[in-house]
């Protein structure tokens, strides 16, 4: 129990996407403008890596890491399928992307205008697929650490967007220097985030 | 727009990491170093290039509805084959790199110019806008990589370059600036770059 909590708190604070690994950057600075419209987007990262990271896991423990297919045939023990986990996730990703949406869609039609636009967008989210390869580079144990690690890592995406979206509502009031103005002024203000993010890669966990 | 045009826009006024806001994702987290930056550039380059033109060649025959997953696969493909030369080549830097060789495959410039402009266009020319747009991304990546490198530890390509006699430890005066090494100074490096490109071409300033 207390590995899980230290992957989770690990996964937020020290390892987190967005300033130690800069993932998801692309839809970061893009949909942070409002506060509102970035924990729509957070939501749905968290939800998304939540469900993936465990199926991915069990997708690589029992498919494709060397050796893996032992459990069909003795004779597959050789096999080493690795070279294809990158398509093997990336199709896992936004298939589950769509079926989430579809889901959603049935069943919680409130959340879903709410989410909408974001979901479609969240397959070419590269904090979603870092997660898994980073899954499998870290070699969790169980999947229960796997999924812990990929919850964690959205509620550490979700912080993140949400504190620049603060930020750039306040920001929008302020007198930048023109050439600096918008796009120039979010990248100073989230190396800044990153400094400050960087006073937890003291904690030894 | 002729093919020339479309292989120069790309590589400043039109670039896709300052202007565009594309890619953002795995571009800063490679520029520590020179080398690694090169070979990053390089792969995006090629994988940018031949997913435009592979898409543009299927253009006609994808439906629709499942052409993400479509584009995903080809570029999936490409990653994959970029990943194992590298693993076969250039061992050390392929591990430098770890997991970003394969974060090109959700690198948002790919998909970003397969929609914009492999769907529409034929081959050659999304070939060529593919490489330029690759090359518009490397020039960043090239030229926050030599900041980071020169200041950050005082090489470049891993050769020294900062004379070690001038090092406070030789009894000099000079320190490495060890904070462009850590991963926020990417950021803030790219954000002073947009500031110098958007002061000499100012049509690119936003609107209050």
């Amino acid at each position: 129990m207390q590995e899980l909590i230290n992957i989770f708190v690990k996964s937020i604070f020290i390892d987190n996407m967005v300033f130690a690994y800069f993932l998801g950057m692309c839809s970061y600075l893009a949909v942070s403008k409002n506060v509102k419209t970035a924990v729509g987007l957070g939501l749905a990262v968290i939800f998304v890596l939540g469900v993936t990271l465990p199926v991915n896991y069990l997708l690589f423990k029992y498919v494709l890491s060397p050796g893996a297919l032992a459990w069909l045939n003795p004779s597959y023990a050789n096999i080493d399928l690795n070279f294809l986990s990158f398509i093997i996730f990336i199709a896992v990703i936004a298939s589950m992307v769509q079926l989430v949406e579809m889901v959603v869609e049935k069943f919680s039609p409130g959340l879903y205008s709410s989410l909408g636009i974001f979901l479609p967008l969240i397959a070419v989210n590269c904090a979603i697929l870092g997660g898994s390869l980073f899954m499998q580079e870290r070699a969790y144990e169980t999947l229960a650490q796997a999924t812990v690690f990929g919850l964690g890592s959205g509620f550490g995406w979700f912080l993140a967007i949400v504190a620049l979206a603060a930020i750039r509502e306040k920001l929008s009031y302020s007198n930048v220097p023109a050439p600096l103005r918008g796009l120039g002024i979010t990248f100073i203000v989230v190396g800044l985030m990153g400094i400050a993010f960087m006073s937890f890669m003291g904690i030894k966990l | 727009m002729s093919n020339k045009k479309i292989f120069i826009e790309p590589l400043f006024k039109n670039n896709p990491v300052t202007v565009l806001v594309l890619g953002i994702c795995s571009a800063l987290a490679v520029t520590v170093k020179l080398e690694p930056a090169l070979v990053m550039a390089l792969s995006v380059t090629v994988v940018t290039g031949f997913s435009g033109m592979i898409v543009s060649l299927i253009r006609n025959t994808i439906p629709n509805r499942i052409r993400i997953i479509v584009q995903l696969v080809v570029v999936a493909m490409l990653v994959i084959l970029v990943d194992q030369l590298l693993k076969a080549y250039a061992y050390e830097v392929s591990k430098q790199l770890s997991v970003f060789v394969g974060l090109i495959i959700t690198n948002c410039i790919i998909m970003g110019r397969i929609e914009a402009f492999a769907l529409a266009n034929k081959p050659i020319p999304s070939l060529i806008d593919g490489l330029a747009n690759g090359l518009g991304y490397g020039i960043i990546l090239v030229v926050v990589a030599f900041f980071r490198e020169l200041l950050g530890s005082g090489t470049l390509m891993g050769y020294q370059i900062i004379p070690n006699a001038i090092y406070i430890k030789n009894g000099g005066f000079y320190e490495n600036n060890g904070l462009l090494i850590l991963p926020p100074a990417a950021l803030i490096l790219v954000g002073l770059f947009i500031w110098v490109q958007r002061s000499i071409s100012k049509e690119l300033i936003e609107k209050k």
